[in-house]
C-alpha cells in the first residue's frame, strides 16, 4: 500500500480537475447573478489549462497507484494532453455562443471540467471498475450538455437519444466486464490478461465482443454509430465539438489500452472485430455524408468516418499501430476542432447557420475564413501536403507493416470516396453565387480556426516533435 | 440434526408469536392513551364508556370493524387495494423482531438491527402509495404523492441522525447500541445529552415518518378528507390503523433505545437497578409516546411546502454537518487516547 | 436439504418469476411492483451469502427510496399503452428472431464458460470470522478502494447537477415565501401607528 501522498501525486491533473470543478460550482452556486455564467468559463478555461500544465510535471516510467486502478505512464500523459486541448478549446468556442443563444448558465463549464476529468480517468484506467466509472462520469455529462439547449426540441431530443443509446451501451459494456470478470476472477486489465494466457475461452470472447461493442458506442464507429448524426446536429455547437474532440480521444485511448493490456494473447480476436467495425465506418463515413445539407450532420459522418482509419492503426496491434493512431488522433483533434470554429463562424445577423449553402461563395464575402476553411477540409480529405494525410499515411503505413494489405487498400479508396464531399465543400466555398455574408466572429474563435489551419497547413515541415512523443506513448504502452 | 432445527424453530415461532401479541395489547392501550390524552388537553372525557374508564374501547373498535362489511369501489385495483394494508400492518409489525425490550431480549439478534429497522420503516410508504393509487380517487392518490415524497424526504435526515449514534456506538446492532450508553452517569450518560440536536431531529423527523400531526398531510381531512384512507372500511381499514400506529410505537421504542438507554436504569444504583429492564424500557417509550400524543394535541399541521422546507433545507444541513463534527470530535478523542 | 437452501429456492424463484412479470405485467405500476418485490427477493438472497450489509442497503436505497421516486413518476405518467403497443406485432417477426439468436448465443456461453485458474482460487472468499461485514466495508471503503469511492461521488454528483440544470426553472412571475425576511421584519417596518382622531374618520 503506498501512500495516499504518493498517488495523490501521479494523479495530479485529475486532482486539480475534481477540486476545481467543485470549487467552481459553489462559486456558480453563490456568486453567480441568475445563474449566468459570470466568470465561471474562464476560471473553468484556468483550471483546465493548469491540468494541462500539470501533465509535464513528474513525468517517469509507468507508475500503478490506487491499489492497480489508476495507471500514470506516457501514453496516459499523451492523450490526457489531447483531452484537455479538446476540452480547453471546447470552452474556448462556447464563450461567445452559449451567451447568443442565451444558454450561458454557469453549470456548463462545470460538467465540462466533469466530463473531461471522466476522461482522464478513463484514459487512466486499469481495473474494469475504474474503466466504468470513468466512462460513466464522462457520459453522464456529456449527455447534460447534449441538451444543454433545453428549451431547443432538436437539443432535447439530441439529449435523451444520446441517454437512452449510451446506456444501452453502459449496459452491454458491463455485461462484458461481469463475463470478464467471472472468466479471470479479477478486475485488473493485467489480471485479465495473464488469466487469459494466450487461450481464447468462449465467454473471454463474449466479454471482449461485449466490451468493445459498449465502447464502439462512444467512439461512434459502425455498426454502433446510429446516434452521431442526430446527436451531432441537435447539440449546440461547441458541444458538438467537444463530442467530436475530446470525448472520441478518451473513448479511444482506452479501447486501445483495453485490447493492449488485457487482451495481449488473443490479438487475432479482436483484430477481426477491429478490421469489421473500421472498414465499415470507413465505408459509411465516405458514402452517408455525400448527400448531406446540414454541415453538423456533415462533420458527424465525417468522424465517423475518421474513427474507422484510426482503427486502423490499432487493427494492426503492432507498437507502430499504436503510434500511428496517437498521431492520427492529433491531428484529427486539430481538424475537427479548427473546423468547428470555422461552424461557428457562420453567424447570420443572430442566427448561427448550419447549411453547407450557406457557406456559398464565402471567397467573395470573407476571403481569409474561406481560405482556412478549405485548408481543413483539405486537410480533412487527406490531401499532401497537408496534416491530414501524413495521418492517413502513418495508419496505412502500419497495417502495411502487419500484413493487412487488403485493410490498407480499402482504406485508400475510401479516403479517396470521401475526398468527393471534402471537395464539394470547397467547391462551394469558391464557385457557388455568395450567399449573405457572416458576421464577424469573436477573437476566440478566430484564433482557434487560424492556429489549427497554421498547424494543419505546416505540420510537414515540422513534424519531428510529435513523432517522437507519439512513438514514446506508444511504447510505454506495451 | 433434523430435530434441532425443528424445535429451534418452534421456539421462534413462540418468541414470535410472543412479542406480536404483547406489542398488539400495547398499541390498544396506546390508541386509548392517545385519545384520552388528546381529551384532556381539549378539556373532554375521551373514550370512558366500554370497560372501566373505557379501558376496554380499543377492543371494542376492534370488534366493530371485523364486523362490518369491507367495501372495494368499483373502479379500483382489487388486487393491490387488498394488498397495501396487509403490506402496512406487516411491515410494522415485523420491525419488532429486532428491538431488544431487555438485555438479549429480542427475537433476532441482528448485527444490522438498526439498518433492518430502517429499512422497513422506509418500505412503510409502499403502503401508503399502493392504497392510494389502487383506490382509483383523486384525494388517495394525492394523498400517496404527498406521502412519497414527505417519507423519502424525512429518511434522509433519520439516516443521519442514525449514523450519528452509530458513530458513538460503534455497532449497528441494537443491543450493542444500548449497551453503550451504559456509564455511572446513569441518565446523564444516554446519547440524549451529548447528540441533543440530533435528538430533537430524529424525535420530529419520527413524526414525519409515521406521519402524525403536525406533519399528518397524507390524512389532512380539511383537505384530503382522510386521503388515501378515504375508500377503505372494515379490516382494511383496521389494517392501516394498526399498522400507523405499530409504526409510532416502533419509533418509540426506537428512540428509547438510541436515545435513551434502552432498558438502562436512569439512575444506576442499587434499588433502582433491580427493576427488571423490561419496565424501564416500556416506561421510557410510554413517555416518549407522551410527547408525540401531546404534539397531535397542541400543534397546528405544517404547509405542505414548508414541511419540505424543514426537511430539506433545515434538518438535512444540520444532521450532515453534525455528522461530520461527531466524527471529527470521536477522531480527535481517540487520536488523544480518550477511548 | 438444509434450511438454508429451501429458502434460497424460494427466493431465487420469488425472484425469477417476479423478474419475469416486471415485463410481462399489463400495468406498468405492477410491473415497478414485482421489480420491487424482485429487489426484496434479491435482498433475501444477499443475507444467506452473509452479506447482511449489503442485504440492508439494497432495501434501504433500492427499495425504500430509488423504486418510490420511480413508482411515483409512472403513476403520474399519462401514456397511453395500447398507443405503445401498435408497432409490437409488425416488430415481432424482427424481434423474436433476434431474441432467438442472441438466446442461443447465450446459452452456448453458458455451456462453454469455464474459469480461469485464478478464478476458482479466488472464489473462497477471504471473510474473517471475527470481522462484521459492516466492519470489514469500512476497512477497505477509504484505504483500499478510496479513488472508486470518491469516483462514484462524482457520477453521483454529475447526475445531481445534471438533474438541476435540465429541470429547475426560475420563473419570474413566482412568489416565494423567504422566510429569513419574514423573520427579520421588526414592529417598526410592519406597521404603521396612525392616531385617528374620532368622528372624523381617516
Amino acid at each position: 500500500m503506498t501512500p495516499i501522498s504518493f498517488a495523490l501525486a501521479h494523479s495530479l491533473p485529475e486532482v486539480v480537475l475534481a477540486v476545481g470543478a467543485l470549487a467552481l460550482l459553489m462559486l456558480g452556486v453563490f456568486r453567480a447573478r441568475d445563474g449566468r455564467d459570470w466568470i465561471i468559463s474562464e476560471c473553468a478555461i484556468a483550471v483546465l489549462g493548469l491540468a494541462f500544465l500539470l501533465l509535464f510535471v513528474g513525468a517517469g516510467p509507468k507508475v500503478v497507484v490506487f491499489d492497480g486502478a489508476f495507471i500514470d505512464d506516457a501514453y496516459g500523459r499523451y492523450m490526457k494532453g489531447l483531452a484537455l486541448i479538446g476540452s480547453i478549446v471546447t470552452l474556448l468556442l462556447s464563450l461567445d455562443y452559449m451567451r447568443r443563444e442565451k444558454i450561458d448558465l454557469f453549470e456548463f463549464p462545470v460538467l465540462v471540467i466533469l466530463a473531461t476529468l471522466g476522461m482522464l480517468m478513463l484514459i487512466s484506467a486499469q481495473t474494469l471498475i475504474s474503466l466504468y466509472l470513468g466512462l460513466e462520469l464522462m457520459s453522464l455529462a456529456l449527455y447534460v450538455i447534449a441538451a444543454f439547449h433545453r428549451d431547443n426540441v432538436r437539443a432535447s431530443e439530441a439529449g435523451l437519444k444520446y441517454f437512452a443509446l449510451g446506456a444501452l451501451s453502459s449496459g452491454m459494456l458491463l455485461y462484458g466486464a461481469s463475463l470478464l470478470y467471472g472468466f479471470a476472477g479479477t478486475v485488473s486489465l493485467q489480471g485479465i490478461a495473464a488469466a487469459i494466457n494466450g487461450k481464447a475461452n468462449i465467454g473471454v470472447i463474449f466479454g471482449l465482443v461485449f466490451m468493445l461493442a459498449g465502447l464502439s458506442f462512444k467512439m461512434s464507429v459502425v455498426p454502433f454509430h446510429m446516434w452521431t448524426p442526430d446527436v451531432y446536429e441537435g447539440a449546440p455547437t461547441p458541444v458538438t465539438a467537444f463530442f467530436a474532440s475530446a470525448a472520441k480521444m478518451a473513448a479511444v485511448a482506452i479501447t486501445m489500452r483495453l485490447v493492449v493490456t488485457a487482451f495481449p494473447g488473443v490479438t487475432d480476436q479482436w483484430r477481426q472485430i477491429l478490421i469489421f467495425v473500421s472498414i465499415l465506418s470507413m465505408a459509411l463515413g465516405a458514402f452517408a455524408a455525400i448527400g448531406q445539407t446540414n454541415i453538423k450532420r456533415l462533420m458527424a459522418y465525417s468522424s465517423i468516418g475518421h474513427m474507422g482509419f484510426a482503427l486502423v492503426g490499432l487493427a494492426a496491434g503492432t507498437e507502430q499501430g499504436v503510434q500511428g493512431v496517437l498521431v492520427y488522433l492529433s491531428i484529427y483533434l486539430t481538424m475537427t476542432l479548427g473546423t468547428f470554429a470555422a461552424i461557428l463562424s457562420m453567424r447570420v445577423g443572430d442566427v448561427y447557420v448550419e447549411k453547407i449553402s450557406d457557406l456559398a461563395g464565402l471567397s467573395r464575402t470573407n476571403g481569409t475564413m474561406a481560405l482556412f476553411l478549405s485548408a481543413m477540409m483539405l486537410s480533412l480529405a487527406g490531401i499532401p501536403p497537408l496534416a491530414g494525410f501524413f495521418a492517413k499515411w502513418y495508419v496505412f503505413n502500419a497495417a502495411i507493416q502487419a500484413h493487412l494489405y487488403p485493410l490498407a487498400v480499402i482504406g485508400v479508396l475510401m479516403s479517396v470516396v470521401a475526398c468527393f464531399y471534402y471537395l464539394r465543400i470547397v467547391k462551394v466555398i469558391y464557385f457557388d453565387e455568395p450567399a449573405p455574408g457572416f458576421e464577424r466572429a469573436s477573437p476566440a474563435v478566430t484564433a482557434v480556426l487560424i492556429v489549427a489551419s497554421l498547424l494543419v497547413v505546416f505540420f510537414s515541415f515540422w513534424p519531428g516533435p510529435l513523432d517522437v512523443a507519439a512513438a514514446a506513448a506508444a511504447k510505454s504502452l506495451f | 440434526m433434523t430435530d434441532g432445527w425443528l424445535i429451534s424453530l418452534l421456539i421462534m415461532l413462540g418468541k414470535s408469536l410472543l412479542v406480536l401479541v404483547a406489542v398488539l395489547i400495547y398499541v390498544a392501550y396506546i390508541l386509548y392513551a392517545d385519545r384520552k390524552i388528546w381529551a384532556a388537553v381539549q378539556l373532554r372525557r375521551g373514550p370512558n364508556v366500554v370497560g372501566p374508564w373505557g379501558l376496554l374501547q380499543s377492543f371494542a373498535d376492534m370488534l366493530k370493524f371485523v364486523l362490518k362489511e369491507p367495501v372495494i369501489p368499483a373502479g379500483a385495483n382489487k388486487g393491490v387495494f387488498l394488498l397495501a394494508p396487509f403490506i402496512m400492518a406487516m411491515l410494522a409489525l415485523s420491525a419488532w423482531a429486532v428491538i431488544p425490550v431487555a438485555d438479549g431480549w429480542a427475537v433476532a439478534d441482528l448485527n444490522v438491527g438498526v439498518l433492518f429497522i430502517f429499512a422497513i420503516s422506509s418500505l412503510g410508504v409502499y403502503g401508503v402509495i399502493m392504497g392510494g393509487w389502487a383506490s382509483n380517487s383523486k384525494y388517495p392518490f394525492l394523498s400517496a404523492l404527498r406521502s412519497a415524497a414527505q417519507m423519502v424526504s424525512y429518511e434522509v435526515s433519520i439516516g443521519f441522525v442514525i449514523i450519528t449514534v452509530l458513530l458513538c456506538a460503534g455497532s449497528l446492532n441494537l443491543n450493542d447500541i444500548v449497551l453503550a450508553q451504559d456509564s455511572k452517569f446513569g441518565v446523564f450518560g444516554w446519547y440524549w445529552l451529548p447528540l441533543f440536536p440530533m435528538f430533537i431531529i430524529f424525535f420530529i423527523s419520527a413524526l414525519a415518518e409515521t406521519n402524525r400531526p403536525p406533519f399528518d398531510l397524507v390524512e389532512a381531512e380539511s383537505e384530503l378528507v382522510a386521503g388515501f384512507m378515504v375508500e377503505y372500511s372494515s379490516v382494511p381499514y383496521m389494517l392501516f390503523m394498526l399498522g400507523e400506529y405499530v409504526a409510532i410505537v416502533t419509533m418509540c421504542a426506537l428512540t428509547t433505545i438510541l436515545f435513551l438507554g434502552g432498558w438502562l436504569s436512569p439512575i444506576p444504583f442499587a434499588p433502582f437497578t433491580w427493576v427488571p429492564g423490561i419496565i424501564w424500557f416500556i416506561l421510557k417509550a410510554t413517555a416518549v409516546f407522551f410527547m408525540f400524543a401531546m404534539v397531535k394535541a397542541f400543534v397546528p399541521r405544517y404547509r405542505y411546502d414548508q414541511l419540505m422546507r424543514l426537511g430539506w433545507k433545515v434538518f438535512l444541513p444540520i444532521s450532515l454537518f453534525m455528522v461530520i463534527a461527531v466524527a471529527g470530535v470521536l477522531q480527535f478523542a481517540m487520536a488523544q487516547g480518550w477511548r | 436439504m438444509n434450511v438454508a437452501a429451501v429458502f434460497f429456492y424460494l427466493f431465487s424463484a420469488i425472484m425469477l418469476a417476479s423478474a419475469f412479470m416486471v415485463i410481462a405485467a399489463k400495468n406498468p405500476v405492477h410491473s415497478v411492483l414485482f421489480l420491487i418485490l424482485a429487489f426484496v427477493n434479491a435482498s433475501g438472497l444477499f443475507l444467506l451469502m452473509g452479506a447482511e450489509f449489503l442485504a440492508m442497503i439494497l432495501v434501504v436505497v433500492y427499495v425504500g427510496a430509488v423504486a418510490v421516486l420511480f413508482l411515483f413518476v409512472v403513476m403520474m405518467l399519462d401514456v397511453d399503452f395500447a398507443e405503445l403497443k401498435q408497432g409490437f406485432l409488425q416488430y415481432l417477426p424482427l424481434g423474436s428472431v433476434i431474441g432467438i439468436v442472441v438466446a442461443i448465443e447465450l446459452l452456448l456461453v453458458m455451456v462453454g464458460f469455464t474459469q480461469s485458474d485464478a478464478a476458482l482460487g479466488a472464489g473462497a472468499s477471504p471473510i474473517q470470522a471475527n470481522v462484521s461485514n459492516t466492519e470489514a466495508l469500512g476497512l477497505v471503503l477509504y484505504t483500499k478502494y478510496v479513488y472508486l469511492f470518491q469516483a462514484s461521488g462524482l457520477v453521483l454528483l454529475t447526475a445531481m447537477i445534471g438533474a438541476i440544470v435540465l429541470t429547475l426553472r426560475h420563473k419570474p412571475d413566482v412568489k416565494r415565501q423567504v422566510i429569513a425576511d419574514q423573520n427579520a421584519r421588526t414592529r417598526a417596518d410592519a406597521i404603521e401607528i396612525k392616531k385617528a382622531p374620532s368622528r372624523a374618520g381617516v
